[in-house]
């Protein structure tokens, strides 16, 4: 289909300008993904803002190639290039905006227990590294490629998780974090989102520098 | 009573009409015979030898003009391995793999087999090709094109890959289906050069009707799939757009446009008041923005010299009062800032909606699903950073959507039908 004006009109209406920038552009992003990136803690959809710019390239990839699914996302990025796909990744990247406060779901004693050494520790006995050792030790992420886990609704968090344990979302291979999700059980990952979508955000939100230390587990996406 | 030998009139009458029949039904099974008996063409046993690097060139160049890799590359796999599915009425076809793997590929196809297969549409073993693969455009490719896209088919790297099935209904699934199609619609025919045109419009005639298989979208079919309307719209399967007639002034005609126009429209994904969508967004995506200025502007001469068609526009009847209140409420809120209080669009960003052809056309479908989808313009060289409009569809609900695109249709002098939220929920 085209779009086409024929411009048949008597009146001719008076000029209207938009700015000629990526926010402007973004325009069809953010009804969703909230103002200037920033979702709101009620619903699906994820906060954008801020995150890795490597993160976020790899995730437009990922929708554009399948490896994760959402027709809507897909139908987005069909027929756009990776270099604008680059630029709307360091667009977002680079807003730096306050959070909205946590969710406050009941979290049970167990549940905090359970998730907070999972968080810290991980599980050497199922090969689980501790979320911090690659997500930072403040949870807010590692440049240039791994995303922060805070400020995030808990259904979104499930979403991910669940995703790749029933191999709906899939990130380069070695699909580190595909391992690790499908090392988790149900009441863990119930146990992680609640008390990841919980928690404060700390003073400072931005994702901590690429570290010079190897990750724990060999990391396809780590190297966009 | 008289005794007689004689035969009734009747009776002679029903066996002149049964011989006739039988003659008739002879004729039918010999053609649809001769349809399905075509050898097989001989597999190579060594790998295709490697073409010179001008063929190959030229090649890449007609398989971009063709848009091969659309079809016969799925998303995220590798390009021309095939699998991407097509839906159709008759069920779902899967794209083959075009790379040049001998087992899985087109690694065993002689050049004169890929030639048949483009020309004749009859597989290298002989079966019939289901005509979704278009080669009743294909059928008018010169030999030389069919052989250089064959070298830089075979210069593509090698790629293992099964070909899935088909999941067509029967009996559109069996050999005789397709030979009943081909006996109905489709001879094989080289493009003939209209003597009476210049050879820009033979150009745009050989890549409009050929390679560029515009009608594979933009002319209906009928209950059979065969052709029906030269070009002059048809309806996509799943998502239902519309390809607009590219013979109406009143859908995507482009008779009076300047040739410049239409070839910015397909270089760039925009040009003055008009930006493409949907399934164009891909074509131009794909294919038309990698053309030659000289290629684009030859299509763009022989679509303004098309036969002009007119579409019966129905009687104007205005929408119903709250409906249309709804619509420009829902216009205000979410649309206004971007395409302005009188649709008149912003210059190099959003396309107006007073005017606009595929706001108004007959049928509603195209506008319901751009509000449905959103989307953005194509990234071209001319437009690497396109703008993009938000997909609704999990925002506003059936009513909602009826009403703005109804309020888009009635407005600042726009003048098409209402639509109903029954018409959105179908197109969901």
């Amino acid at each position: 289909m085209w779009l086409s004006a024929t411009g048949a009109h008597a009146a001719e209406p008076s000029a209207h300008t938009v700015p000629n920038n990526l926010a402007q552009r973004m325009m069809a992003c953010t009804l969703c993904h909230g103002s200037e990136g920033r979702a709101t803690a009620s619903g699906y959809f994820p906060r954008i803002a801020g995150k890795p710019a490597g993160y976020l390239y790899n995730q437009l990839t990922h929708f554009r190639d399948g490896r994760r699914q959402n027709p809507g996302m897909a139908n987005l990025l069909d027929h756009l290039s990776d270099a604008y796909l680059r630029d709307i990744a360091e667009h977002f990247a680079a807003i730096d905006l306050p959070y909205p406060p946590p969710q406050t779901p009941r979290v049970s004693p167990e549940m905090h227990a359970r998730a907070e050494a999972l968080v810290r520790q991980g599980d050497p006995a199922r090969k689980l590294p501790a979320c911090v050792a690659c997500h930072g030790e403040r949870l807010t992420g590692m440049n240039p490629a791994v995303p922060g886990l805070l400020g995030m609704p808990r259904d979104y968090l499930i979403g991910q998780l669940g995703g790749w344990q029933t191999g709906l979302r899939h990130a380069h291979a070695p699909d580190c974090m595909g391992q690790v999700a499908k090392a988790l059980s149900a009441e863990d990952v119930g146990a992680l989102a609640t008390w990841l979508s919980a928690q404060a955000l700390p003073a400072n939100t931005r994702p901590a520098p690429s570290s010079a230390n190897p990750l724990p587990l060999r990391c396809g996406s780590a190297v966009p | 009573m008289a005794h007689t030998n004689q035969v009734s009139p009747v009776r002679r009458l029903l066996s002149v009409a049964a011989a006739a029949a039988l003659v008739a039904g002879l004729a039918l099974v010999f053609v649809l015979w001769q349809q399905l008996s075509v050898p097989a063409l001989p597999a190579l046993n060594s790998p295709q030898p490697v073409a010179n690097s001008a063929l190959v060139e030229r090649g890449a160049y007609l398989a971009l003009a063709g848009n091969c890799a659309g079809c016969h590359s799925a998303r995220g796999g590798q390009p021309y391995a095939g699998g991407r599915a097509i839906p159709t009425p008759f069920g779902t076809v899967f794209a083959s793999n075009l790379t040049p793997d001998a087992e899985t590929g087109l690694g065993r196809w002689s050049a004169e087999a890929f030639w048949r297969a483009m020309h004749h549409g009859q597989s290298r073993d002989g079966r019939l090709l289901v005509p979704v693969f278009p080669y009743d455009s294909y059928t008018q490719v010169s030999r030389a094109d069919s052989d250089a896209l064959y070298a830089y088919l075979g210069s593509l790297p090698a790629v293992a890959q099964t070909n899935r099935p088909h999941a067509l209904r029967w009996p559109y699934n069996t050999q005789f289906a397709l030979a009943t199609w081909r006996m109905l619609y489709f001879e094989p025919q080289a493009f003939a050069p209209d003597a009476t045109q210049n050879a820009e419009w033979n150009r745009g005639a050989y890549l409009v009707r050929g390679l560029g298989h515009c009608a594979a979208c933009h002319s209906a079919r009928d209950a059979l799939g065969g052709p029906a309307g030269d070009l002059a719209g048809g309806r996509l399967p799943e998502p239902a757009w519309l390809a607009p007639s590219l013979r109406a002034e009143s859908e995507a005609g482009v008779q009076h446009w300047d040739i410049a126009r239409t070839v910015e429209l397909l270089q760039r994904g925009t040009t003055t008041g008009a930006s493409v969508m949907g399934p164009m967004a891909e074509v131009v995506f794909e294919s038309t923005q990698h053309l030659n200025t000289a290629d684009l502007r030859a299509m763009a001469l022989y679509l303004q010299a098309l036969a002009p068609q007119s579409v019966q526009q129905p009687e104007f009847e205005p929408a119903r009062g709250d409906q249309l209140a709804l619509g420009e409420k829902v216009y205000e809120q979410n649309c206004v800032d971007c395409h302005g209080a009188q649709g008149q669009g912003a210059t190099g960003a959003y396309p107006a909606l007073a005017g606009n052809r595929a706001v108004t056309q007959a049928q509603s479908a195209n506008p319901v699903l751009a509000v449905l989808a959103g989307g953005f313009a194509p990234a071209t060289a001319g437009n690497p950073q396109p703008y993009g409009m938000p997909p609704y569809r999990t925002l506003l609900t059936d009513a909602e959507i009826a009403a703005v695109v109804t309020h888009l249709r009635q407005s600042w002098g726009n003048r098409a039908s209402a639509v109903r939220p029954h018409d959105v929920q179908r197109l969901r």
